[in-house]
């Protein structure tokens, strides 16, 4: 129970939960605990065998069911008298607008992902609801108090961009572990079981080098009556032999490269493999997802689940050509586990054992229970104060792995918002585009939608409307719209669901730089992270931790938390290790980038330890109420 | 904790439930957790914290010993009993990893011996007097019992840890060495919570009252002891000693022995030596090094 002066406030509150996952079990039950009486809850997920343990409010036999309602139905049994309302949605869905956050008196976080992050902080701002958030990855995690006109908003900090790959690096040159997977995954998966319409780089390279004799797509269509090993092997052949040594013909690229060696089936398997289970694994003989796989295995896996997934009566012969890659797929996470290895074996990476792979292929997050629960014992402090508008204590807490001045858990007094944040202060963008090149369909999904964050938008010119969600896109680029958009134009975007509006300025430019700028369009005056790409920016640290880090960056977050403690902040203390060096992956060839991760994971908790970044010009706030 | 060669590998099932966390202290950490045996003596909304906590990471066992009936303020601060039940049998159903349950008793009465079973013991609302000799008793047996307190005291906790000769050459002080060094010896800006969590318990002590059992009738006595106990060396800190349970600090506390704990059995990371203090006032969680300089 909280304290006698508490009780009354927390008694008559009403309180919105987002997520009932990792944080969200642990926070529910504290609320319970504390003496919370009214409370919702929002999650669209459904429960997984890996969530349980930590989830502790989740049981085996619950597998497949709604989070929010086993939660309540969980925490009813020892608080049967409060009120928990579940809610099994998406919170980005139209039904939860601002006058469904204004009932609330204070919105709290336990979230897996920045789009949603980003949208509960709009309609917080909207609905004038404080928020509080909250972070984890394995030993570390963060609370923060959003409340406006008192503190920054969540979008005040920037948010470091996923981090993506030159494509080129991915279909041809290789140098890590992480990139062979990338590959496996988003390339040769997509190829074979996904969307055939998809613009896809498998043959970026080979069809370039000489594309007269073979006419690519035939190789990966199967023929009605093709015997799946044969096509197995066909498939293999072609994308780790021919493939490679058609690489290798373009001998500019080895220069300075260690060449790769083509991996051909016949030489890898002496004898024909024949047998048919579920999981390739099984099916092999293979138990140990701890352990590094031959080539001979991997082959061996490599060809197994290929056949498994094309076997007919299989539940996946309805899904090839709709299929994404799932880290829950044990066929999935064995045919990119092998594809990668075997590519890496080429590269002369050193391979991975399926558990690592799957980790890097999954993004998987990182999660214990203690963390969870302290975090959450954290939110409802918070909450408290917040519901108390005890607002000179409000804290952004840290929770660390190593002590920090003597500290695991470290309390910062919060910000003051930016004045540059679009979201929070009426600031304008600038956009640079070529008006004559940019289409109005890429504006919206990659500007609007993606940079921006807005779910629903629609966009204006003056008292023209140029786009509303939901209207077809044509090829149209800006300077031919039927209300053409030219140097000097000012847009103004809006999401009615997040109430939010910002005017953009666009102004023409001819040329873009084809690595750094290949979308052509560049988008100023709001606050995105720098680009980790000199090794010194290093401000990828927060949410890109758990977001889209790699796995080999992980052991460097904690490390990188540079938290000052109380009210003084000192630059000095900011810890100077920080870097993340990003090799440097371009070899001259102009490449696109490619984005590093598709999947939300489905786990919660994403940490946001900054790394320091967030000291350069920031201000502690002067002056509460 | 002989446990964790090797030689025997986690089920599939394991492997699927603790994917996550294995992510993060690897198999052979994982191993060692499912061999080791812990024991909790009085189940305090903290000490219900921990037990979660240790279940979910994978303990072998957890023994649960209680020598008090369920009040109204224990289901207050507890969540593994339902309104309704007025026996510990509750946490029985809860969990297949929670195995035994020793309703009667007191810890410190207990043949050493009965020590020898586990890995872990936290003591949970214990008298001053049977910390030191609890504590003391799991010194004496050859085989290295790790022994914990965690106390959430209204709006403030503390955990105190001593594993004896764990490792890195670090020696654990008992918690009666610990609290017995001369205040002037120690740091100059220890957490004033240490302090201030003698004084209540000596307190408690000499009033013969049980772990908690104090009010803000006592402040003047209190405020008397601490003089004597202090002299300068700490203002008081009263508010910590509402024995009402705070949740929110229940949950931090139990996180961190939770985490402590997993440290101390798997051998992976850095435990804390020798206390830990949580303050909700200043928000600050601080570890303490309270042994005799080398």
């Amino acid at each position: 129970m909280a304290s006698e002066q508490q009780l009354p406030v927390v008694k008559g509150a009403r309180v919105l939960m987002v997520g009932a996952g990792g944080i969200g079990c642990e926070l529910l039950k504290t609320l319970a605990l504390s003496g919370f009486e009214d409370i919702h809850i929002v999650d669209m997920d459904t429960i997984e065998v890996s969530n349980l343990n930590r989830q502790f409010l989740f049981r085996q036999h619950h597998v497949g069911q709604s989070k929010a309602k086993v939660a309540r139905d969980a925490v009813l049994k020892f608080r049967p008298h409060i009120s928990i309302t579940p809610h099994h949605a998406n919170v980005k869905s139209p039904e939860f607008n601002v006058d469904f956050f204004k009932q609330f008196n204070v919105v709290l976080n336990g979230l897996d992902n920045l789009d949603a992050r980003r949208h509960v902080n709009r309609l917080c701002l909207a609905a004038e609801v404080p928020l509080v958030e909250s972070g984890t990855t394995g030993f570390l995690g963060q609370v923060t108090v959003h409340v406006k006109g008192k503190t920054e908003c969540y979008e005040c900090q920037p948010k470091p961009a996923p981090k993506t790959y030159p494509v080129c690096t991915i279909t041809s040159t290789p140098s890590k572990f992480v990139h062979c997977i990338v590959w496996a995954k988003e390339l040769l998966f997509a190829k074979l079981f996904g969307d055939k319409n998809q613009d896809n780089d498998l043959n970026a390279r080979s069809s370039h080098s000489d594309s007269s004799t073979d006419p690519i797509e035939d190789i990966f269509e199967r023929r009605l009556d093709e015997d799946p090993e044969q096509y197995g092997r066909k498939i293999y052949d072609h994308v780790f032999g021919y493939n490679i040594e058609s690489a290798l013909a373009n001998k500019e690229t080895w220069k300075n490269r260690n060449m790769p060696k083509p991996i051909y089936s016949r030489d890898v398997l002496l004898n024909k493999t024949d047998s048919s289970v579920v999981s390739a694994m099984t099916s092999l003989g293979l138990k140990n997802s701890q352990e590094i796989w031959s080539l001979v295995d991997n082959t061996r896996v490599f060809l197994e689940s290929l056949k498994l997934f094309m076997r007919k009566g299989k539940r996946y012969i309805h899904d090839i050509g709709n299929l994404v890659f799932d880290k829950d797929d044990q066929l999935a996470v064995e045919f990119v586990t092998a594809a990668a290895n075997i590519r890496a074996s080429s590269f002369g990476i050193p391979p991975h054992s399926l558990f690592e792979a799957k980790g890097i292929a999954g993004n998987i997050v990182h999660a214990v229970a203690t963390t969870n629960a302290i975090i959450a014992g954290l939110i409802v402090i918070e909450a408290i104060k917040v519901l108390q508008n005890d607002a000179r204590n409000y804290r952004m807490t840290y929770c660390v792995e190593h002590p920090l001045r003597k500290m695991l858990l470290m309390p910062v007094e919060p910000f003051e918002r930016s004045k540059s944040c679009y979201v929070c202060s009426e600031t304008a963008l600038l956009l640079e585009v070529n008006i004559h090149k940019t289409k109005l369909k890429d504006f919206i999904e990659k500007i609007v939608k993606r940079k921006l964050g807005m779910n629903c938008p629609m966009v204006m010119q003056g008292s023209t409307l140029i786009y509303e969600e939901g209207d077809d896109l044509e090829d149209d680029v800006f300077a031919q719209l039927p209300a053409p958009i030219t140097s000097g134009t000012i847009l103004m975007v809006e999401d009615l669901q997040q109430e939010l509006s910002c005017n953009i300025n666009v102004k023409h430019r001819d040329v873009f730089d084809e690595e750094k700028e290949h979308d052509q369009m560049v988008l100023t005056g709001w606050t995105p992270a720098p680009p980790a790409e000199d090794g010194v920016g290093a401000t990828n640290g927060g949410e890109a931790a758990a977001d889209v880090r790699e796995p080999d960056e992980v052991a460097t977050a904690p490390e990188r938390s540079a938290v000052v403690v109380g009210n003084k902040r000192k630059l000095s203390e900011i810890s100077a290790d920080s870097s993340v060096q990003r090799e440097n992956e371009n070899d001259g060839v102009s490449c696109k980038e490619m984005p590093a991760e598709v999947v939300d994971d489905g786990e919660d908790d994403l940490v946001m330890l900054d790394d320091g970044a967030w000291e350069v010009g920031k201000k502690p706030r002067s002056s509460l109420q | 904790m002989e446990a964790g060669d090797g030689e025997e590998e986690l089920t599939a099932q394991e492997t699927a439930v603790y994917d996550r966390q294995i992510r993060v202290w690897g198999v052979d950490a994982q191993k060692r957790l499912s061999k080791s045996h812990v024991l909790v003596s009085r189940i305090t909304g903290a000490a219900v914290e921990f037990c979660k906590n240790v279940v979910l990471a994978g303990v072998g066992s957890v023994t649960l010993m209680d020598d008090r009936t369920v009040t109204e303020d224990a289901i207050q601060a507890n969540f593994l009993i339902p309104p309704d039940e007025n026996k510990w049998k509750a946490p029985l159903r809860n969990s297949a990893v929670i195995q035994r349950v020793q309703p009667n008793g007191d810890l410190a009465d207990f043949e050493e011996e009965f020590f020898d079973k586990f890995d872990v013991i936290v003591v949970s609302s214990c008298s001053l007097a049977n910390k030191k000799k609890i504590n003391n008793r799991c010194r004496r047996r050859p085989k290295r019992t790790a022994f914990y307190t965690i106390d959430c005291r209204g709006s403030c906790g503390e955990i105190f840890t001593d594993l004896q000769d764990y490792t890195y050459g670090q020696k654990y002080p008992s918690f009666e060495e610990a609290i017995s060094l001369s205040w002037r010896s120690l740091p100059k800006k220890v957490a004033k919570l240490f302090f201030a969590l003698r004084v209540i318990e000596n307190f408690e002590q000499s009033a013969g009252r049980k772990h908690g059992e104090i009010s803000m009738s006592d402040l003047p006595d209190v405020l008397t002891l601490q003089k004597q106990l202090c002299e300068a060396q700490c203002s008081g800190t009263f508010a910590c000693s509402r024995c009402s349970k705070h949740p929110p600090v229940c949950a931090i506390l139990g996180g961190i022995l939770g985490q402590e704990v997993i440290k101390g059995i798997s051998g992976k990371g850095d435990p804390v030596k020798n206390f830990f203090f949580f303050d909700t006032t200043d928000g600050k969680g601080i570890i303490e090094d309270i042994s005799a300089a080398d």
